[in-house]
């Protein structure tokens, strides 16, 4: 009986023993860290926080973090949606949804690199290799520079890098619970003369909706630690710094682990809420009790 | 015949907005693979659209873009040390996962709900919580720098998603099963050896999937754990090293980057299905 109950401890004791390792026991350190100086030696109190909440670079970090999660969030479940519906139309749908999906297989780094070079400026006389600049040149506009303009058109740009990439990941959720839809409902609604819109509206949303918050919240966890986009193509410069980079310079460019351990915090504090609805939504579905 | 005209007609905004958005999609990966063929003087004086005036003139591709990186840019070796680092980053979770997966699915045991629980919130902690005080260990254990520690982080970081998406399969096999092979006296390690792991193949390469492709496009936990060290930088490090300093050479660059691509993207056309699967799997049911 006494080895019975041991027995599960064998199953779950090595993931135990790395979730503890690498995820618990770091975690509340990084949260005791925060608390001291750059080495670690000297209690500070809360004059890390303080910092991150008041730096000029960090509240530029903040802003764009909170553009992203605006952004990056409402297009990606949004042109994820449409697409689902759309494609579920045409017979060529498997093979339009690869293309899109596509850039899921790839990494941040190498779709930074491809986007660099549709972003390329050269000066107004050179030919233009970007194709965004050379499409600006064939309306007689000046070529921009889409990674420098701050704040608006830069971000924007690094924003669009994070839709191409993660748009194919909403599209393949919502659209396969688009197809469980119960199709009887949608074909009585169009007998009794509902257009295309008031079926969309009144029938396909409601029933989507508990998907489509599941969708949005993994983009919103997603997208506040975006770090690899951002540090490959501007690194930060020209008012496009984010949380996630952020801390990473205060780590190994500035050696000042306090501060980084703060930075930490924030990134933390601002998902808590995500893993708050992931608890509710498991409790709901009685995957947890 | 004309029901079918109409239908084409009445249809073809759809197609065309449908077909427009792809094309807009893929325009960035083909300006890449085009440039990555073109010699570098080409690449400099014109955009790479203006191939598609002559495509078959072979005499304004080349392959020394390709060759430059891999003798030049350390490319070869970095793809390498991706492999290298992949291979048993993705095994190693999936195995400590799969067991504990059965155990939190089909055992009874004090704190099985909490310890589930706690699982659920690490889903999304986010690695930056956890990279100074692991630093800080692997520095004074000789792990920072090393495959071993990499290999392990990895491990750490890939185990909730890992025991979360093989959790709900196997606790989704019919209970039936389980009784009939403790009747039959089969011992739980059997069970799980025999029955278990056979029936979660599928989900099995679904994760595997995932969990190669995430190491394998990682660049945080390698820049964090394995510093800037050539000889041990995967093709994600090396790749954003050479955007400093190829800066504008981009026939170089998109070569580099095309290189870091190819194996993700054969897997990702080869195994799509399972990969669709695993994220349906861990979003919709759970």
């Amino acid at each position: 009986m006494r080895t019975r109950r041991l027995i599960p401890w064998l199953y779950i004791g090595p993931a135990l023993l790395v979730l503890t390792f690498f995820l618990l026991y770091p975690s509340i350190h990084t949260f005791y860290l925060s608390f001291f100086g750059r080495n670690s030696d000297k209690f500070i109190g809360l004059k890390n926080y303080i910092y991150t909440f008041t730096n000029k670079t960090m509240l530029t970090a903040l802003r764009n973090n909170a553009l992203w999660v605006l952004f990056f969030t409402t297009l990606t479940v949004l042109l994820g949606l449409i697409l689902a519906v759309m494609l579920d139309r045409v017979r060529y749908e498997t093979i339009i949804k690869s293309i899109i999906f596509m850039p899921m297989a790839i990494s941040f780094v190498g779709a930074g690199v491809i986007w660099k070079f549709v972003y390329a400026y050269r000066p107004p006389l050179a030919p233009q290799i970007g194709i965004l600049n050379a499409l600006l040149r064939i309306f007689h506009f000046h070529p921009l520079g889409w990674l420098i303009e701050k704040p608006w058109v830069n971000n924007l740009c690094l924003i669009t890098v994070g839709i191409w990439i993660w748009t194919g990941f909403c599209m393949v959720i919502l659209s396969a619970t688009y197809k469980s839809l119960p199709k009887e409902l949608i074909e009585a609604a169009r007998v009794d003369g509902a257009n295309e819109w008031q079926i969309f509206r009144g029938i396909i949303l409601p029933l989507m909706w508990p998907t489509i918050t599941v969708v949005a919240t993994t983009m919103v966890v997603n997208v506040l630690k975006v770090f690899d986009i951002v540090y490959v193509m501007t690194n930060g410069n020209f008012g496009t710094e984010v949380i996630a980079n952020r801390m990473y310079k205060e780590m190994f460019q500035f050696r000042n682990f306090g501060r980084a351990s703060a930075i930490a915090m924030l990134l933390l504090l601002l998902i808590l809420p995500a893993i708050l609805i992931n608890l509710r939504r498991f409790k709901r579905q009685g995957i947890i009790r | 015949m004309i029901k079918r005209l109409v239908r084409i007609l009445s249809h073809g905004p759809l197609h065309i907005v449908i077909i427009l958005i792809a094309l807009i999609w893929m325009l960035p990966s083909i300006g890449l693979l085009v440039t990555s063929f073109r010699p570098a003087p080409d690449v400099a004086a014109s955009g790479w659209w203006t191939v598609f005036k002559t495509p078959f003139d072979f005499t304004r591709y080349t392959l020394k873009n390709y060759e430059t990186v891999v003798t030049r840019g350390n490319i070869g070796r970095a793809f390498l040390n991706s492999l290298i680092i992949t291979i048993p980053a993705t095994i190693l979770p999936i195995v400590i996962a799969a067991f504990a997966a059965y155990a939190f699915a089909w055992m009874r045991f004090i704190g099985r709900q909490i310890l589930f629980i706690i699982l659920i919130a690490l889903l999304v902690v986010p690695l930056q919580m956890t990279m100074i005080p692991i630093l800080r260990i692997f520095n004074r254990l000789h792990l920072a720098g090393t495959f071993p520690g990499i290999w392990l982080a990895h491990t750490g970081y890939g185990l909730p998603f890992a025991i979360y998406l093989l959790h709900n399969f196997i606790a989704g096999l019919p209970r039936e099963l389980f009784d009939s092979a403790s009747i039959d006296g089969a011992s739980p390690f059997y069970t799980f050896l025999m029955l278990v792991l056979p029936l979660s193949m599928s989900a099995i390469a679904s994760l595997a999937i995932f969990q190669f492709l995430w190491v394998w496009n990682d660049l945080l936990v390698a820049l964090v754990y394995l510093g800037g060290t050539q000889d041990v930088a995967p093709l994600t490090v090396q790749v954003s090293s050479l955007v400093g300093s190829y800066g504008q050479s981009w026939e170089l660059l998109t070569a580099a980057v095309f290189i870091s691509m190819a194996l993700p993207l054969i897997l990702f056309f080869a195994l799509q299905r399972y990969f669709v699967r695993g994220i349906l799997a861990g979003s919709i049911k759970g």
